[in-house]
């Protein structure tokens, strides 16, 4: 999986505060930076995951809207895919594709 | 100057609130409630206090709104009692862990069942490890001040944590006392304002309260907290000193009535302490050297300072109005149990569980704590209910 520079600097960052004592902790843990939740890659479990077929892929959206973790995206070309940095790879989006353009392939 | 007048001890609470100046009232106004929000809501509503008084549909909702504004930099109160702060019970260790500065007024009553509206602390002790300040009162002047002095200990840089002002439900709220009643100017002396808060939610610069903590983290936030609440100590010292200075009434950790000499001592919180000194002056008139300790400050419990307000002692005797169910006895009497462990004092250590339910505990009730404690009734380490008068 790719990491972004940003994300490999926060996750630095993250793992710095967890060896560090506890007097040294942010004040009451707030977090004083918005959306760094997204430098958490939490797609790291997987069994399975969607891939989408770009021909077949009629653009609805429907697994956009279905997705429970928000971790679909539209790419490029229009089509729809799962962003695997957050995907937990639960085949919603599969069993509501209205053309079956997404297959559950499992993670080697 | 100070204006002396007579108020319910409710109404003594709302007027320290509304001195305090505050910016967010947040209440559920049905029993268990008393009278400090009706009034305050009456003051908000005349335009005598600038403050958002929020009607919200539960006390878990009032500290719930209390939370929010808190974090977004308001000086906040609410006040509940009895089943309202079980009601609140998830709510309070959020406000705490997030170190939000809230004072919270409790008419401590007794939890049901069955239906009982009426004194005891069942309600406080449930909630006794939520991670906030609490402090007891006895009476009109020393709820207005101590709740006065919460916003001053919670806002204050080195504590960031809310605070609960605890007072007996109904022989204190319901009564009508004295009150000497501060000018505003006076008051922004010890108080300024409005609050500064350090941490706060701005959307100009975003923050998150409360994320998700991993194993990894919690413990290390918990440590945070629990070290924040026990260093807390010093700063109520301090601002209960300034206090003093500025409106001439002293407050300290513990209050000590006739302690000089005494072989024997009660040791009580709230408004209890009052029948008990009247007890201890009857036992002075008939020869018996014995004192009142009344503790002021329960969490952070002040250790040192107990110890050192015991180490002459015969007998100690603690009077809960609580039962740690399937424990082993009250709740102040496990602390001084545990306290005096590795103290090293040979100390008599009695407890004694009364006045549950709004159940009085009359002079002759506490006399007769110092007859089974004298007498080795109630034999050293032990704890006894005192059930209709009597004990097993």
């Amino acid at each position: 999986m790719e990491v972004e520079p940003e994300a490999k600097k926060k996750m630095a960052e993250l793992e710095a505060m967890l060896k560090a004592d506890w007097r040294s902790i942010p004040h009451a843990l707030i977090i004083f930076e918005p959306a760094t939740s997204r430098y958490y890659y939490t797609g790291t479990w997987r069994t399975f995951r969607p891939v989408t077929d770009h021909e077949k892929c009629i653009r609805c959206a429907l697994c956009w809207v279905y997705c429970p973790e928000g971790a679909v995206r539209q790419v490029e070309d229009g089509a729809y895919e799962a962003d695997l940095r957050y995907c937990k790879g639960c085949g919603i989006c599969a069993a509501e594709c209205p053309v079956k353009a997404i297959e559950m392939v499992k993670e080697e | 100057m100070a204006r002396r007048i007579a108020v319910k001890d409710s109404e003594a609470v709302a007027l320290a609130v509304k001195l305090a100046n505050v910016d967010v009232i947040a209440a559920y106004p049905i029993t268990p409630q008393t009278h400090i929000v009706e009034v305050l809501s009456q003051m908000v509503a005349d335009g005598e206090l600038d403050a958002e008084y929020i009607n919200v549909e539960s006390e878990h909702s009032a500290m719930s709104a209390c939370v929010g504004a808190s974090a977004a930099g308001a000086r906040c109160f609410t006040a509940t009692a009895g089943q309202g702060l079980a009601l609140m019970h998830e709510i309070l260790f959020i406000a705490a862990g997030n170190r939000l500065p809230i004072v919270m007024a409790v008419a401590n009553r007794c939890l049901s069942p069955n239906l009982n509206i009426w004194g005891d602390q069942s309600d406080v002790m449930a909630s006794r490890d939520c991670g906030w300040i609490l402090v007891f009162a006895e009476n009109a002047q020393e709820i207005f001040d101590l709740t006065l002095t919460a916003f001053r200990i919670g806002e204050d840089e080195r504590v960031l944590l809310p605070v609960m002002v605890n007072f007996d439900g109904f022989t204190s709220t319901h009564v009508v006392e004295w009150l000497d009643l501060p000018e505003e100017e006076q008051v922004r002396k010890f108080l300024p304002a409005h609050r500064k808060a350090k941490y706060r939610l701005d959307p100009e610069h975003p923050a998150t309260f409360g994320a998700i903590g991993f194993p990894e983290i919690q413990f290390e936030l918990k440590r945070s907290w629990e070290h924040a609440l026990v260093e807390s100590k010093k700063v109520v010292k301090e601002v209960w000193e300034e206090f003093g200075r500025i409106f001439g009434r002293r407050y300290d950790l513990i209050d000590a009535y006739q302690m000089e000499d005494a072989e024997t001592a009660f040791l009580i919180m709230g408004g209890s302490s009052g029948t008990c000194r009247a007890a201890v002056d009857k036992l002075r008139r008939e020869g018996f050297k014995v004192g009142l300790l009344k503790l002021r400050l329960y969490r952070p419990f002040p250790k040192e300072e107990l110890l050192e307000a015991i180490k002459n002692l015969k007998n100690l005797i603690v009077v809960d109005k609580h039962i740690c169910f399937g424990g082993l006895g009250g709740p102040l009497f496990n602390d001084m149990r545990s306290l005096l462990y590795d103290a090293n004092l040979n100390l008599n250590l009695t407890g004694f569980i009364a006045g549950i339910g709004g159940r009085d505990i009359r002079v002759k009730d506490f006399e007769k704590m110092v007859e089974k404690t004298v007498k080795g009734e109630v034999p050293p380490g032990k704890y006894a209910f005192m059930v209709r008068g009597d004990f097993e």
